[in-house]
C-alpha cells in the first residue's frame, strides 16, 4: 500500500534540510544519537515525515526500518504535521473511563480523521491525549484551545460545527 | 578450550565456558525449547519459553543466553518451570491465528508442535487478532501477522546476516507488528527477495508464494511439454522435507520422484551450471586481459543481483553479465532442445527447481527471454514447493529407487554440481580457467582455500605467471563489507564470488526450514555442503569444460565457442540500478 501514515504532502525547504545535515553532522559520532536527532528534527519540521526519517536514516547510517521503528515505539513523536485546528482528546484515566473513547471516536467520525493523523486540507488534526489536569470536567477535550468539559458524545457535533463554519 | 563443570538435573556436565545453558543441556539428552532464540541469527533471550531454573537464581532464567559457570545446578522440569512455560505458550497462542489445518506449515510448524508437547488442551484468553493479515505484494513471498508470534528471527536475519533491513517491529505494545516502515508492502522496499526470512520463521507467518498449482496445471495440458531442471543444491535437501537427516544425498530418488509426477523431462541444471562457467570464465580472461571492470563479480544469485542493483548500483558494470544457471537452463530449452524435439517453443513449459525464493522475481526480469515474448522460466519452486507436490501426488519418496536424469540434458560435472555451496562457482570456474591458461591438467581439483562456511574467504592464485586474487563472499552482510573494503581500496581482487544466503544456496531462503532445536545443533551450511564435496569427489567428470554435452550444445548451435553470437543472445542479460527507497 502506498505511504498511508502521512495524508498531506511533504513541504520541506532547502533551509530546514540544510538545518537537520547539521543536527546530524553534530551527533553522528557519538553513542546513542537516534533520539536526540530525531527529536531535533521533528522541532524543525514539526514532524517527522518519511523525507525526513530517509535523510535521518542515510545520515546516521542506519536503515529506514529500523528508524521508523523507533518513532513508531515513542508517543513523542509524530508522522503528521499539526493541523490549522488542533483537537485533543484526553485519554488520562478519569477522562477515560468518564467514556472519552467514545467522545474520541465521534470526533473522528465528524472530522472524517483518525487519531494522530490531519485532513489532507490541513484544517484540523486529531490527537489522543495523556491526562491533561483537568479532571474535574473530566471526559475533556480541547479544540484550537478551547477547553470543553464534561463531553457526552452526543455534544461532539455542535462543538466542531463552530470550528468547521468559522 | 577452558570448560566448566555444572549439574543439570542431577547429572553432571563438563563444557566450554563459552556455552549456554540450553547448549549444555543437549549433554544430558535434554532438548529445550526455542521460539525467538536461533544460532547465528536471533539471541534476545525475549520469548521466554526457554526457562529453566538455576538454583539460587532470584527467579527463572532465559537458557538460550544465560551462560555456565562452574558449580551452577540447573533444573530444566521442575513443576515451576513446566507451569512457567505453559503461561507463554497459551499468552502467545491467545493471539494467534490456529488455523493449522490449512496452514501451508502444518506439521512444521515449531508453535504447533510446542502446542502439542505442552498439551495445551484450551486458551483461555482470545484477543480481536483472529482474522488473516495477509501482505502478498511481492512475487516470493507471503506474510501473515495473524499467525506472528514476533519472536524476531525475520527481523534479525534481515538485518544481520543480510543488511538488507526491510522489516522491523513497528508500534507498540498490543499494537507491536513487524512490518516495513510506514507499513509499506514489501515490493516498495528494498527486499531483495532472498527468503531468509521465510527459512527462520517458526511459524506460518511467512512463507514462499506457493506456486504449485501452476504447475500442477501444465502437467495436466495435453498441449504442454513440461521440462523440469533441479538446482545442485535440492538433491542435498529435499530429503529433509520426508524426515531425512540433514546432509543426505537423494540424487536418484529426487529423479524419480519428477518422473513419477510425470514431467516430459527430468534434467540437471548442473548442465548450465557448466554452461554458465565456459560463459563467464572466458569473460573473465577477456576482462584480465584488457583490465577493465575488473573484478569481475559472480551473477547467479538472483538475491546478490538485486540487493547490487538497489545497495551498490556502480558495481553493475562488474558484474558478470552471464544468465543464472536457472535462466540459462529455461533458455537453452526453449532454443536449442526445442529444435532438437521439434516442439514449438511456445508449448514447452519450463520449470526450475531452486533453493531460492529471489528466483521467483528472477524468472521476471527484463532480458531473460531468449525467445522474444516467452519467459526463459515459466515457473520457479523452492524446495519446499517440490516436497509438498511429491507428497501431494502420494509418491513414497524414501522407498523410491534411483533414476538418472534423462540423457537429452543430463549429462554434468562436479564443478557445476559444487555451486550450490559457498565458494563452489569459484573452484568451479578456477578448475576451468586454470586449465585453459596453462594448458595443462590440474593436479589437485580441490581449491580448499575457497571451500568452508567462513562468510568472506580469500586465495591468491598463479596462472601462468599472473597472480589472480579471488575472494568470496555468502550472506549480503558480508557482500557488503567486502564491496565497502573494494570501494575504499582496502582490498583489490580480480574475480570474486557473491552468494546472497549465508553458506550459499544450501542454504538458501527457500530449502526446507528446521526448527532451532536442529538449526541450535546442526550446521544447515556445512552439513550440506559436505555432500555437495562428497559427491563431486567421486564423479568421473569434475571439469565444466570436459563436459561433452557442453562441448556438443557449443558445436550444434552456439559457433563452437563461449561468447559467440547466439551464446549472448541467449545466455547473458544486462542490469539496472533500482531505488533503495519507495518511488512516490
Amino acid at each position: 500500500m502506498p505511504n498511508s501514515k502521512t495524508a498531506i504532502p511533504f513541504k520541506g525547504t532547502a533551509q530546514q534540510h540544510e538545518q537537520l545535515l547539521a543536527v546530524i553532522e553534530r551527533y553522528k559520532d557519538q553513542p546513542g544519537a537516534t533520539m536526540p536527532v530525531l527529536q531535533e528534527a521533528q522541532e524543525i519540521y514539526g514532524y517527522l515525515p518519511e523525507e525526513v526519517q530517509i535523510v535521518v536514516a542515510e545520515g546516521l547510517g542506519m536503515s529506514l526500518s529500523e528508524v521508523y521503528g523507533i518513532v513508531s515505539f515513542y508517543t513523542q513523536f509524530t508522522l503528521n504535521p499539526k493541523g490549522d485546528i488542533r483537537v485533543e482528546v484526553c485519554l488520562g484515566t478519569a477522562c477515560y473511563v468518564k467514556g472519552s473513547g467514545e467522545v474520541l471516536a465521534r470526533v473522528e467520525r465528524k472530522l472524517g480523521c483518525k487519531a494522530g493523523k490531519v485532513k489532507p486540507d490541513g484544517s484540523f488534526s486529531v490527537d489522543a491525549t495523556r491526562c491533561i489536569g483537568a479532571c474535574g470536567l473530566a471526559p475533556v477535550m480541547v479544540v484550537g484551545g478551547d477547553v470543553y468539559g464534561r463531553l457526552t458524545p452526543d455534544d461532539v457535533d455542535g462543538i466542531l460545527d463552530k470550528y468547521l463554519k468559522a | 578450550m577452558d570448560t566448566v563443570k555444572l549439574k543439570i538435573n542431577g547429572k553432571e556436565v563438563e563444557v566450554p565456558k563459552t556455552a549456554t545453558i540450553l547448549e549444555a543441556a543437549r549433554q544430558v539428552d535434554i532438548d529445550i525449547p526455542s521460539l525467538c532464540y536461533m544460532k547465528n541469527i536471533n539471541a534476545i533471550g525475549a520469548c521466554r519459553i526457554c526457562v529453566v531454573a538455576v538454583k539460587g537464581a532470584r527467579s527463572l532464567v532465559a537458557s538460550c543466553v544465560y551462560p555456565v559457570a562452574e558449580g551452577m545446578e540447573v533444573f530444566t522440569n521442575t513443576g515451576e518451570v513446566i507451569q512457567a512455560r505453559k503461561n507463554t505458550l497459551e499468552l502467545i497462542l491467545s493471539n494467534h491465528r490456529m488455523d493449522c489445518l490449512t496452514c501451508l506449515r502444518n506439521q512444521n510448524c515449531e508453535l504447533q508442535k510446542l502446542a502439542r508437547d505442552f498439551g495445551m488442551q484450551e486458551v483461555r484468553f482470545h484477543t480481536d487478532n483472529m482474522k488473516p493479515e495477509i501482505e502478498d505484494s511481492t512475487l516470493h513471498l507471503v506474510r501473515d501477522n495473524s499467525k506472528c508470534i514476533l519472536c524476531r528471527r525475520c527481523v534479525a536475519v534481515c538485518r544481520n546476516n543480510q543488511s538488507v533491513s526491510v522489516i522491523g517491529p513497528n508500534d507498540r505494545g498490543f499494537e507491536s507488528h513487524i512490518s516495513c516502515a510506514f507499513d509499506r508492502n514489501l515490493d516498495e522496499t528494498a527486499c531483495v527477495s532472498c527468503g531468509q526470512c521465510t527459512a527462520v520463521c517458526p511459524t506460518g507467518a511467512l512463507t514462499e508464494k506457493d506456486d504449485t498449482e501452476k504447475v500442477w496445471a501444465a502437467l495436466a495440458d495435453p498441449k504442454k511439454h513440461v521440462v523440469v531442471g533441479v538446482a545442485p543444491s535440492i538433491r542435498v535437501t529435499l530429503g529433509e522435507c520426508f524426515g531425512m537427516p540433514v546432509g543426505t544425498n537423494v540424487e536418484g530418488k529426487m529423479v524419480a520422484a519428477l518422473h513419477r509426477l510425470n514431467f516430459d523431462g527430468v534434467f540437471d541444471i548442473d548442465v548450465t551450471a557448466d554452461l554458465t562457467i565456459m560463459e563467464e570464465g572466458t569473460e573473465f580472461l577477456k576482462r584480465l586481459e584488457s583490465g577493465h571492470d575488473l573484478p569481475l563479480i559472480t551473477s547467479c544469485s538472483p538475491g546478490w543481483i538485486r540487493f547490487c542493483e538497489q545497495f551498490f548500483p556502480e558495481f553493475i558494470p562488474n558484474l558478470s553479465t552471464c544468465k543464472s544457471p536457472q535462466q540459462m537452463f529455461g533458455a537453452m530449452m526453449k532454443t536449442y532442445y526445442a529444435r532438437k524435439i521439434g516442439v514449438d517453443p511456445a508449448d514447452i513449459f519450463t520449470v526450475g527447481i531452486m533453493p531460492c525464493t529471489a528466483k521467483k522475481f528472477e524468472i521476471h526480469r527484463e532480458d531473460e527471454q531468449a525467445v522474444p515474448g516467452l519467459p526463459d522460466i515459466d515457473v520457479s519452486l523452492t524446495t519446499r514447493e517440490l516436497g509438498r507436490m511429491i507428497s501431494r501426488a502420494g509418491v513414497m519418496f524414501t522407498g523410491l529407487p534411483d533414476e538418472d536424469f534423462d540423457p537429452a540434458f543430463g549429462i554434468a560435472s562436479g564443478a557445476g554440481l559444487i555451486f550450490g555451496a559457498t565458494g563452489g562457482v569459484m573452484e568451479a570456474a578456477l578448475r576451468t580457467v586454470a586449465e585453459l591458461v596453462t594448458g595443462k591438467p590440474l593436479e589437485t581439483l580441490e581449491f580448499n582455500e575457497v571451500r568452508g562456511v567462513a562468510g568472506i574467504k580469500e586465495a591468491e592464485y598463479d596462472l601462468n605467471g599472473r597472480k589472480v586474487r579471488a575472494a568470496v563472499a555468502s550472506g549480503l552482510a558480508n557482500c557488503r563489507r567486502l564491496l565497502n573494503r573494494i570501494k575504499a581500496g582496502e582490498a583489490h581482487y580480480d574475480i570474486v564470488e557473491m552468494m546472497a544466503c549465508p553458506g550459499g544456496c544450501v542454504n538458501g531462503g527457500g530449502q526446507p526450514p528446521q526448527p532451532a532445536g536442529v538449526r541450535n545443533f546442526v550446521d544447515l551450511r556445512a552439513k550440506r555442503a559436505e555432500a555437495l564435496y562428497t559427491h563431486d569427489a567421486k564423479m568421473p567428470l569434475r571439469k565444466s569444460h570436459e563436459n561433452p554435452l557442453i562441448k556438443q550444445l557449443y558445436e550444434e548451435v552456439m559457433d563452437g565457442k563461449p561468447g559467440s553470437h547466439n551464446a549472448h543472445k541467449w545466455l547473458h542479460t544486462s542490469y539496472r540500478a533500482r531505488p533503495k527507497y519507495p518511488v512516490k
